[in-house]
């Protein structure tokens, strides 16, 4: 049997600056100095516009490719596109009412409260969405009166939603005594369930099906959805699959810190071949812990805050048909337990090993997609550019190969690697979200294959000291080059 | 080199992981009180 496809790809972004407040650590700051902080946040907060136009979000949605930022002037923020669309080829980039909406229409236990003055405004948007025009506009109904979200904020535990600087309503907790059902962590589940509907709704119409049209769903979001007694239990992707009309569709939560969009990628692409389902979704939601975890090198630099975007992924893996890029099953490359966890290990498992087995160069593979984080948001948190980084050893490894002579190291990053361009979201940015460009490349010609790495950091759980990662090979389908 | 030190030791992901700065400073005599690697994205 041939290998499977990836016949459809989506990306999404969904701006939050009122939920920037609370990702982990403006939320630990604010603890510390509330007032300082909070107000040094809300005077680096940017507009929708400004978010739309930024070139890396652009190239997230598919309006710019990767390479085109070599061409715009850094820093970007100061550069935006224009025109530019909110819609791309991959996806859509949405505004923060509409994501306030979202929330509310994933909610099945009562946690969001809309105030009355809001209601209206986040109905009508989700209404006049071609998605949500068939969902229950009604779960917002009329809204609630303002006492009333002072009193759950006061006495039971509940956040204060933001949009515009203005409370529009809250999210509550589920349990008095369960850390796991707390408004914090509801908050970051239900962000993480409405960003990747997203995802998976965009995924829908790019490949043309409705949501019945799925068999397996598989959630890559690292979310730990659970109560007191199994924390991290899972059950996202049906969540997502329930808002989607995914009626045809099972699925589970595959859990491996930044390489889960990987690991989800190679067990649909394993369980397409083996017969076993048609049509897999692998979808990951955005996530609320990473929101403005930079902000203090940006705020202290001037910077508008640039971690105030969700992101949401999704991919549709089926069987081969003819015409899609193919999943390589052959050239798999995996990072062993008795590995080690150097930097040349890693990467030897992942690129070196896999090329070894299907007679592959460094230099036979056009692009490589690494950690694809966008740097202009972590050089000035302090962290470094960490796709350069990362395409500086792999062009290394083609040195010691002797492939290329050491002085071409720089000439080699810039034709197989790319400038990263993704939120700082976790697993979101981890090498995926140049699948669609690689397909659309791969179609037009201009691509021949292209490697997806992506690299987990298992010792963040403290249970071990091991790294992880993953890399599959994506190549042009056998039956367009007759 | 570090005999009688002792270390405390945060290894990054993206750069070299805390268990080969350990392994290194142990060979230079250091004594390794605190091992970790942190992912700073």
């Amino acid at each position: 049997m041939p290998d499977p496809v990836i016949a459809a790809f989506s990306c999404i972004l969904a701006h939050a600056p009122g939920f920037v407040r609370y990702g982990s650590k403006p939320s630990r700051e604010i603890a510390d100095r509330p007032a300082l902080v909070l107000s040094a946040i809300e005077g680096h907060l940017r507009g929708f516009e400004e978010v739309v136009a930024y070139p890396p979000n652009q190239v997230f949605i598919g309006n710019l490719k990767p390479d085109d930022l070599h061409g715009i002037g850094q820093p970007w923020y100061d550069h935006p596109v224009f025109p530019a669309p909110r819609r791309g080829p991959y996806g859509e980039i949405y505004p923060e009412e509409l994501l306030l909406g979202m929330i509310k229409l994933a909610d099945d236990f009562g946690l969001v409260e809309i105030e009355k003055d809001s209601a209206p405004v986040l109905q009508g948007l989700l209404e006049s969405h071609p998605f949500w025009r068939g969902a229950d506009p009604g779960r917002i109904g009329q809204g609630v009166d303002p006492g009333r979200v002072d009193g759950l904020i006061e006495h039971s535990g509940s956040l204060p939603l933001f949009h515009g600087g203005r409370r529009v309503g809250c999210v509550n907790r589920h349990h008095d005594r369960d850390d796991n059902l707390k408004a914090h962590v509801l908050m970051e589940n239900l962000l993480a369930k409405a960003s990747g509907a997203l995802a998976l709704k965009n995924l829908l119409r790019s490949a043309d099906i409705g949501g019945d049209g799925l068999d397996l769903l598989l959630n890559c979001s690292e979310e730990a959805v659970g109560d007191r007694y199994n924390r991290g239990g899972g059950g996202l992707a049906k969540a997502i699959g329930e808002m989607c009309g995914c009626v045809a569709s099972t699925g589970c939560d595959v859990k491996a810190f930044c390489t889960g969009p990987l690991y989800a990628l190679l067990f649909a692409s394993g369980l397409v071949k083996a017969g076993l389902y048609e049509r897999v979704a692998v979808v990951g939601g955005g996530s609320l812990a990473k929101l403005g975890m930079k902000f203090q090198g940006h705020v202290a630099r001037g910077m508008p805050i640039l971690e105030d975007v969700l992101g949401g992924i999704a991919f549709l893996v089926t069987g081969d048909d003819g015409q899609s890029p193919v999943v390589r099953l052959d050239a798999v490359g995996k990072h062993d337990i008795g590995s080690g966890s150097s930097q040349q290990n890693i990467l030897e498992s992942l690129v070196l090993k896999p090329l070894d087995r299907v007679g592959l160069k460094v230099t036979d593979i056009d692009k490589y997609a690494v950690e694809l984080q966008n740097p202009e948001v972590t050089v000035s948190g302090g962290s470094g550019n960490v796709p350069l980084a990362n395409y500086r050893m792999i062009g290394a490894l083609a040195v010691l190969r002797k492939e290329i002579a050491r002085q071409e190291i720089d000439r080699f990053v810039r034709e197989h690697g790319m400038p990263g361009f993704a939120p700082t979201q976790g697993h979101i940015p981890a090498a995926v979200p140049f699948l669609g460009h690689a397909m659309d490349g791969i179609r037009r010609g201009e691509l021949n294959n292209a490697m997806f790495i992506a690299r987990g950091s298992l010792f963040l759980g403290r249970m071990t000291q091991l790294s992880d990662g993953l890399s599959f090979l994506l190549e042009r389908n056998p039956g367009r080059r007759k | 080199m570090f005999k009688g030190k002792k270390a405390i030791i945060f290894g990054d992901r993206d750069g070299v992981p805390g268990p080969a700065i350990a392994a290194c400073m142990k060979a230079a005599g250091a004594e390794i009180v605190l091992t970790a690697t942190e992912c700073f994205v």
